[in-house]
């Protein structure tokens, strides 16, 4: 390519922004030849991640996180329904995730993200495979009465590693959902309760419970990382995903063991050693990951 | 030990494959590829001028439309539509006709387990049938964990759903058949086809048994390469009133 001369001869003359633009894939080369990334992260660090908890006060379980820019806010509202006959003691959860055109110039009314629909297939899949929820456990009234979780994620700022900073939204929003508390009125259907006329109405109540939380067993955390030459990088921006365009995406629950590992093609091949590297950092993601979740957590129910 | 699969194979043994080519008349490359009962015909439409709005026009683009065999169009058909658009895009040298679009278009006629790897198998014959240029070919397999961590490989429907804790689609190149001595052919000491261009999981598993589905998967590739380009090989050229 004769523009790698031209831009050469350039490189001196022409101010960094502009250079930044025109020649990305140079620019981020010339960052990793020293082991560096544009906003100054080593290879191998993910960005700040942050959570709050209870960010939608009408939603039964919400959270928002941030990692770096890219924000996501997930919330969950709970509805009684009749479960399936194959699995009468089950409830249900239904995960959607949606990227309005705030999140990013690419995404316009009529031009709907391509990749929204994958990350919400993914999440319903790493959800349900790795068994953090115990579906047993929305259960109300076998086979007549279960729980549906209707989970919504909402991308407000799309900067890299949307399914990372989805999976963590979901995750946190399930830590914070407290199960209404309900009863069965005299027409034998499920209403809730609120604490002002709990006592007047309890004619036959079997199914009277107080709020509850789940209990998450096996929570899944993700670090996605870029494949470019020899190079590992860790956690994404959105400018680094468009000019190196492997991704691979490895989803570690709390005891290591591999929930998914998920690379949908691009030029540069993983060997063996390369997913290694990969999962490695992940791990050291994990344990990040699971204390900034305990500390939120633990900030939420002092209050 | 040994796995009773309910058709008899062994844990490492594949289904019959089957791969015909050109088999549509209108469409300017075509293959129907089978493994055991899951079938998937793969036609291929392209060069076409012009790319779409997202698209880098300095480089060709690659079009996937998948069709499943009842229903509509929802998110698990778009995300076989991403992994397979990813896939391909890695296979095919997009620098030769720029500002073009190829279109692939998949039709799912049974299912019956390791659908995806049976799609890719059958786009990149239906690529190779319509004369794309492509760099390399892509071997793709389903590997199965059982819960006593051994693999087995191809499960059917019945298997994947009922009987594995995970498995795993994998994609790899073909075997090169070279002249030159092998030494050359290594990449950091694992030979180049060892190389993961696609993985997509199902289920969890220790990262050890992951690591040892891909040696089973590297084996099976082989089995596959070799499969492929006896069958490539065999065919009587395409059709020349086809124009483009």
């Amino acid at each position: 390519m004769g523009s790698s001369g031209a831009s050469g001869d350039l490189e001196g003359e022409m101010e960094v922004d502009a250079f930044r633009r025109l020649f990305p894939l140079r620019f981020h080369e010339r960052h990793l030849l020293e082991s560096i990334r544009p906003d100054a992260r080593p290879l191998g660090r993910a960005r700040e991640s942050t959570v709050a908890l209870g960010a939608v006060s009408s939603a039964d379980g919400s959270a928002l996180a941030k990692i770096g820019h890219t924000t996501m806010l997930a919330a969950i509202k709970m509805e009684v329904m009749t479960p399936s006959s194959e699995s009468p003691d089950e409830g249900c959860v239904a995960i959607d995730f949606h990227m309005p055109p705030i999140c990013s110039p690419f995404v316009r009314p009529g031009r709907p993200a391509e990749v929204a629909p994958v990350i919400a297939k993914q999440l319903s899949d790493v959800i349900s495979s790795s068994g953090m929820i115990n579906l047993k456990e929305l259960s109300l009234t076998t086979g007549k009465a279960a729980w549906m979780a209707y989970l919504d994620i909402y991308c407000l700022d799309a900067d890299g590693a949307l399914f990372d900073a989805a999976l963590l939204s979901a995750v946190a929003a399930f830590s914070h959902l407290q199960i209404p508390a309900v009863s069965i009125n005299e027409d034998g259907r499920v209403v809730t309760v609120s604490r002002a006329d709990g006592d007047g109405k309890q004619a036959k109540d079997p199914v009277i419970k107080e709020k509850r939380k789940l209990t998450l067993s096996c929570v899944p955390f993700s670090l996605t990382c870029i494949l470019h030459q020899k190079y590992i990088l860790a956690d994404p921006t959105a400018e680094e995903e468009s000019v190196m365009e492997t991704l691979v995406t490895v989803v570690l629950d709390s005891s290591s063991r591999l929930v998914s590992l998920y690379k949908p093609g691009g030029p540069v091949l993983a060997y063996t050693s390369a997913v290694q590297d990969c999962i490695a950092l992940t791990r050291h993601r994990v344990k990040e990951l699971q204390k900034i979740l305990n500390e939120a957590v633990s900030d939420m129910e002092v209050d | 030990m040994e796995i009773d699969r309910p058709d008899g194979r062994t844990r490492n043994q594949l289904r019959p494959l089957a791969c015909s080519r050109n088999i549509l008349n209108r469409a300017h490359g075509s293959a129907r590829w089978s493994q055991g009962d899951t079938i998937v015909l793969a036609a291929v439409y392209g060069p076409k001028t012009g790319t779409r709005k997202n698209e880098n026009p300095e480089k060709a683009s690659i079009e996937v439309i998948w069709k499943p065999r009842t229903g509509q169009v929802g998110k698990a058909e778009k995300e076989y539509e991403m992994i397979l658009k990813r896939t391909l895009q890695s296979i095919c040298v997009l620098t030769i006709n720029q500002n073009t679009t190829t279109t692939v278009i998949l039709q799912v006629v049974n299912d019956d387990g390791s659908l995806l790897p049976c799609a890719i198998n059958a786009a990149c014959a239906a690529l190779v049938d319509a004369g794309i240029p492509v760099r390399h070919l892509a071997v793709a397999i389903c590997c199965a964990m059982a819960g006593s961590g051994s693999v087995i490989l191809d499960p059917t429907k019945l298997e994947e759903q009922q009987k594995m804790e995970a498995f795993s689609y994998l994609v790899f190149h073909n075997s090169v058949l070279s002249m030159l001595p092998e030494g050359s052919l290594h990449v950091d000491g694992e030979p180049m086809e060892h190389g993961i261009i696609t993985s997509v999981t199902h289920g969890v598993i220790s990262v050890d048994d992951y690591l040892y589905c891909l040696e089973r998967g590297h084996a099976a590739s082989a089995k596959i390469s070799d499969f492929l380009r006896r069958s490539l090989q065999s065919h009587a050229p395409s059709d020349p009133s086809k124009a483009a």
